[in-house]
């Protein structure tokens, strides 16, 4: 009876690992595919049968990359905005996360409605006339026409307040009293308590602006404007059989977010659970 | 009177805290949404005034517009296979996840890479994967295993654009899938399951009458998002299926209906046209999440 159990439990654990090791080779082999093509000599690269590693690495399409392309302008023009755009979203969502948690002025619930309402219209709906404004702004292939419509969005308010009303009422009445202002407060109580929810919501912002093709795709009409996705869409289109050089552009632009995800995936998950909370 | 002072002066800092952001949201979420409503009853290039037209452009949408209709239709076959078969194989994964395994940090991080890999980096990937000759890597793995004989142009044939785009967009949502699904069986008391242990209920039943009940709030979700992501497929489409003739696959075999929005409106600048295109696509959208929640609702009654 007992060794049946345990029998029965060794056909699970090796059901189990049988599973996850496949899955997980489907889920890694597309990434490990791109980095040794990248790195593969012309030579290798179209051989058949295919070979799985190399043993002579190269940087060459590396080297192509940076040439053929001002590739470290995209790179600027990627982490600028990237980094841009999260300083002011945590900045403005917290401070309007502020104010819907934690202040009573008239109009609140019906403009907090209004956020929340405008996080189930689909973007292709706004877009069109976003793009007319910043265009009539005269924002097209500018900074300015990829960061400022960018530099707040409904869901980081919604995050940001939902972290602030967990702040206790008590600690801000004490301030209050003691005669601080509320500027005073927002700054030095309710931002040092609302660190690891500014954490999460940094890495969200930061990724997504990161990963952003299609607002750049539509305002971005000059080479040195392109942002890193958008300049790997050009690249597939203008050396589409080139594979190495397209795989160097895909490498160094999922780089940065590997890298972020291994040592912040706490609160990357943290942040994608949240969405699924907010029903 | 001084209270009264006091509680104004608040007031005013609140609403100059929330004044950027209202500002930013106005500007490029709201009064967008309400003038994109009206553009759609209008012909206008982006250049000249628009041109009131009524619902001429609605009507030629939904009557005279076959490329329109190969977009739903293709659409909803991208749909009815990413979002069930998605759902399902990032059940299994959860499932799988949640058992107490070695290594697990590993094959976590491993299924959750592409979620936070962009779409467009990891399409370029896939290009080279499907890629048409022997050089291919599924070209050259399923010859080794005698699944073909004739080697596939995936990306070139209109019959099978489509599907290998959506082999590719199920492997890329499984990592969001399967985090909201996790934290769904996270969720679930642990006692519920002791209970069961000492009824000896089986593992199957266990499953079936546990786990899956108490994931139904969470699958719901799950299926509303996921619907509406893919819906909403563009990037793939964008960058995989675009050659110089065709946008969106060779005869238009993988043409969605954000793909085709986006071809009307910022390459042929047909604005007021596209404008109606993303309202229908709002309003099908806004539809199916509805009738998700109607019949959610009468499930659990």
């Amino acid at each position: 009876m007992k060794s049946k159990k345990k029998i029965k439990k060794i056909v699970n654990n090796f059901l189990l690992y049988t599973f996850l090791i496949i899955g997980f080779i489907m889920m890694v082999f597309p990434f490990y595919w791109m980095v040794i093509s990248s790195i593969k000599p012309r030579e290798e690269l179209l051989t058949y049968p295919p070979v799985l590693y190399t043993l002579k690495p190269t940087i060459e399409y590396y080297k192509q990359l940076f040439s053929l392309i001002p590739m470290q302008r995209y790179l600027f023009n990627s982490i600028f905005v990237a980094l841009t755009v999260t300083i002011t979203n945590l900045f403005l969502s917290s401070l309007a996360g502020y104010a819907f948690a934690k202040h009573k002025f008239y109009g609140r619930n019906f403009l907090f409605t209004l956020i929340l309402g405008s996080m189930m219209v689909p973007w292709q709906v706004n877009i069109i006339p976003s793009f007319i404004i910043v265009k009539k702004l005269g924002w097209l292939n500018s900074f300015y026409g990829l960061i400022i419509p960018a530099m707040v969005n409904a869901f980081g308010i919604f995050f940001m307040r939902q972290m602030i009303s967990t702040i206790p009422n008590e600690l801000i009445d004490a301030a209050r009293i003691d005669g601080c202002s509320e500027p005073y407060i927002f700054w030095r109580i309710i931002l040092p308590l609302s660190k690891p929810g500014l954490a999460t919501l940094a890495i969200f912002t930061f990724m997504s602006q990161w990963n952003n093709f299609v607002w750049p795709l539509i305002i971005i009409h000059k080479s040195d404007m392109r942002t890193v996705p958008l300049s790997l869409a050009v690249l597939n289109s203008q050396f589409g059989n080139n594979f190495g050089l397209l795989m160097a552009g895909a490498s160094i632009s999922i780089l940065p977010m590997i890298i972020v995800f291994v040592f912040l995936q706490k609160y990357i998950v943290k942040g994608i659970v949240f969405t699924g909370l907010k029903e | 009177m001084k209270t009264k002072k006091k509680f104004s002066k608040r007031t005013k800092w609140a609403y100059i805290f929330i004044a950027p952001a209202m500002t930013i949201l106005t500007i490029f979420v709201f009064i967008p949404v309400i003038a994109s409503f009206f553009l759609s009853f209008t012909e206008y290039d982006g250049i000249s005034s628009p041109k009131i037209v009524g619902l001429r452009n609605y009507l030629t949408i939904l009557f005279k517009d076959p490329l329109f209709w190969k977009a739903v239709k293709n659409t909803l076959f991208y749909v009815v296979f990413t979002v069930p078969v998605g759902i399902a194989v990032s059940l299994l994964v959860s499932l799988a996840l949640y058992q107490k395994v070695k290594f697990i940090t590993l094959f976590r991080t491993g299924f959750f890479l592409p979620t936070v890999t962009s779409i467009a980096a990891v399409s370029v990937v896939w290009r080279w994967i499907y890629a048409g000759d022997k050089y291919g890597f599924l070209n050259y793995i399923l010859t080794k295993l005698g699944i073909i004989s004739v080697l596939q142009d995936w990306l070139m044939q209109p019959s099978t654009t489509l599907p290998a785009i959506i082999v590719m967009s199920i492997w890329g949502g499984i990592g969001y899938n399967s985090i909201i699904l996790l934290s769904g069986l996270q969720s679930i008391p642990d006692s519920i399951f002791e209970a069961a242990k000492i009824d000896g209920v089986t593992s199957w039943e266990k499953f079936w009458y546990i786990t899956l009940p108490m994931l139904r709030p969470v699958m719901l979700f799950l299926v509303i998002m996921s619907t509406i992501n893919s819906f909403q497929v563009f990037e793939q489409v964008y960058i995989m299926a675009s050659t110089t003739e065709y946008f969106g696959g060779v005869l238009y075999s993988a043409l969605t209906i954000v793909p085709y929005l986006y071809e009307r409106a910022f390459k042929r600048f047909m604005l007021g046209y596209a404008s109606a295109l993303a309202y229908l696509l709002f309003v099908i959208i806004f539809v199916i999440t509805l009738v998700y929640m109607k019949l959610s609702k009468f499930y659990e009654e």
